[in-house]
């Protein structure tokens, strides 16, 4: 009942094109931030404190591992077949090589890593960004990357192991690492922003928009 | 006499020679100069705000032209607004911007940077250098572009896109909006409240 509220007054409140239902984002995001800054963010702090620098490297390239198998699958998805055997191949050395993922030895062998999930591969299909939304825990997402995450998910390797401990163990671990690399960019927006709500989601929906192009987005109009 | 005459030219010469410096070797000079600086400096790598903006102020600020870069950020009201307005507000937008640079040159200093290739064609006046950092914690580079203007004989940085993320014109929404509800003056207040704040409230 009260979501709904907060949902209807930002829909009358809101005159932004790219974010229509911004009072709602704004009520969301100061969840998100509440639980970031009571939780997520101790934790990580505390994580990224413990942890040697190589351990962390270590459990980044692990995931990192895994989601290159995910990565192939969206870049044939794609029609990047060069690109997707790239990450296959990621995944045999790191995995040999580089035991179970936790060395990137492939990067240091010339087999670039690449950034592809189902919510790019939807926009290289053509299906256009939708609405922002801002889901707490999440994070910033449009409409169509919420639909991609919900795949991205279904497909993780990690959502299907079956014991129920591990499994649970190595998301909340992956959660956690995840949050503290993000911790040096969360100083620099701090720093950066004069409101923070706007410039977390302009810079995502930028940075999607150069992603879903691999780096070379159409130009935009510029007015001066 | 003519030694002074030859020692002057040769003077000129080399000022016009660093003035006609290619963006790429402009922007790797830069980079290069100032990563050695912050990997050599223990107080910048603790966390000494000051002497990181010292260090920005004196090697990075010359290279840049604030005045096109508040322009972008402002967007369509630009031209609405009195020359005093635009220059007290690039000064401010210039303090908000030479802090969050400083800010990320201490919490990435462990990056390595990679040059992509550069070409210019002559009589070009705009350019963009593409690089690559690398980050421990990320296997995938993250891309660090600069776009840069030839003004009277020199190239300036007018933009910095990190990750397809333009530093400039991510602020436009926000500014428009200030300018909107509470004017220019009120966007300036912002800015003035936002750099006197330290920076480090949470």
């Amino acid at each position: 009942m009260f979501a709904a509220a907060v949902f209807l007054a930002g829909c009358a409140t809101s005159g932004n094109p790219k974010d229509p239902i911004e009072g709602f984002n704004r009520a969301m995001y100061s969840v998100h931030d509440g639980i970031d800054t009571v939780i997520l963010k101790p934790v990580a702090t505390g994580y990224d404190t413990v942890l040697p620098d190589p351990v962390q490297t270590g459990v980044t390239n692990f995931f990192s591992n895994i989601g290159d198998l995910m990565i192939s699958v969206n870049n044939l998805l794609q029609g990047k077949v060069g690109d997707a055997a790239t990450d296959l191949s990621r995944v045999l050395v790191n995995t040999t090589v580089g035991i179970f993922g936790i060395f990137d030895v492939a990067s240091s062998e010339g087999l670039t890593k690449h950034d592809e999930d189902f919510g790019q591969t939807f926009g290289r299909w053509g299906v256009s960004e939708g609405a922002y939304v801002f889901i707490p825990l999440l994070g910033p997402r449009t409409a169509r990357d919420t639909v991609g995450v919900a795949v991205d998910l279904w497909a993780d390797p990690v959502t299907h192991i079956n014991d129920v401990s591990v499994r649970n163990s190595l998301l909340a671990l992956r959660a956690v690492n995840t949050r503290a690399n993000l911790l040096p960019a969360d100083k620099v927006i701090e720093e950066a922003a004069i409101d923070k709500y706007s410039y977390i989601r302009d810079a995502y929906l930028q940075n999607r928009r150069n992603l879903v192009h691999d780096g070379n987005p159409p130009a935009r109009a510029v007015d001066e | 006499m003519k030694w002074l005459f030859a020692l002057m030219s040769a003077m000129l010469l080399s000022a016009g020679v660093i003035a006609a410096e290619q963006p790429d070797e402009l922007v790797k000079t830069v980079t290069d100069e100032v990563l050695t600086i912050v990997r050599n400096d223990k107080d910048i790598q603790s966390g000494n705000a000051k002497k990181a903006v010292a260090l920005v102020e004196a090697k990075v600020l010359p290279h840049f032209n604030f005045m096109r870069m508040t322009q972008l950020a402002v967007g369509r009201e630009w031209r609405n607004i009195s020359p005093a307005q635009q220059k007290t507000l690039s000064e401010e937008f210039k303090t908000l911007l030479v802090r969050t640079y400083s800010k990320a040159l201490t919490e990435y200093r462990n990056q390595a940077v990679e040059y992509k290739p550069f070409s210019l064609k002559p009589g070009e006046t705009e350019a963009k250098v593409r690089t690559l950092v690398k980050t421990p914690n990320s296997a995938k580079p993250i891309e660090l572009d600069y776009s840069l203007e030839q003004n009277a004989g020199a190239w300036k940085v007018y933009d910095i896109e990190v990750a397809g993320v333009s530093l400039v014109t991510n602020y436009r929404d926000s500014f428009a909006s200030e300018i909107r509800n509470n004017g220019v003056d009120g966007l300036i207040k912002v800015l003035q409240t936002k750099n006197n704040s330290g920076g480090d409230k949470k």
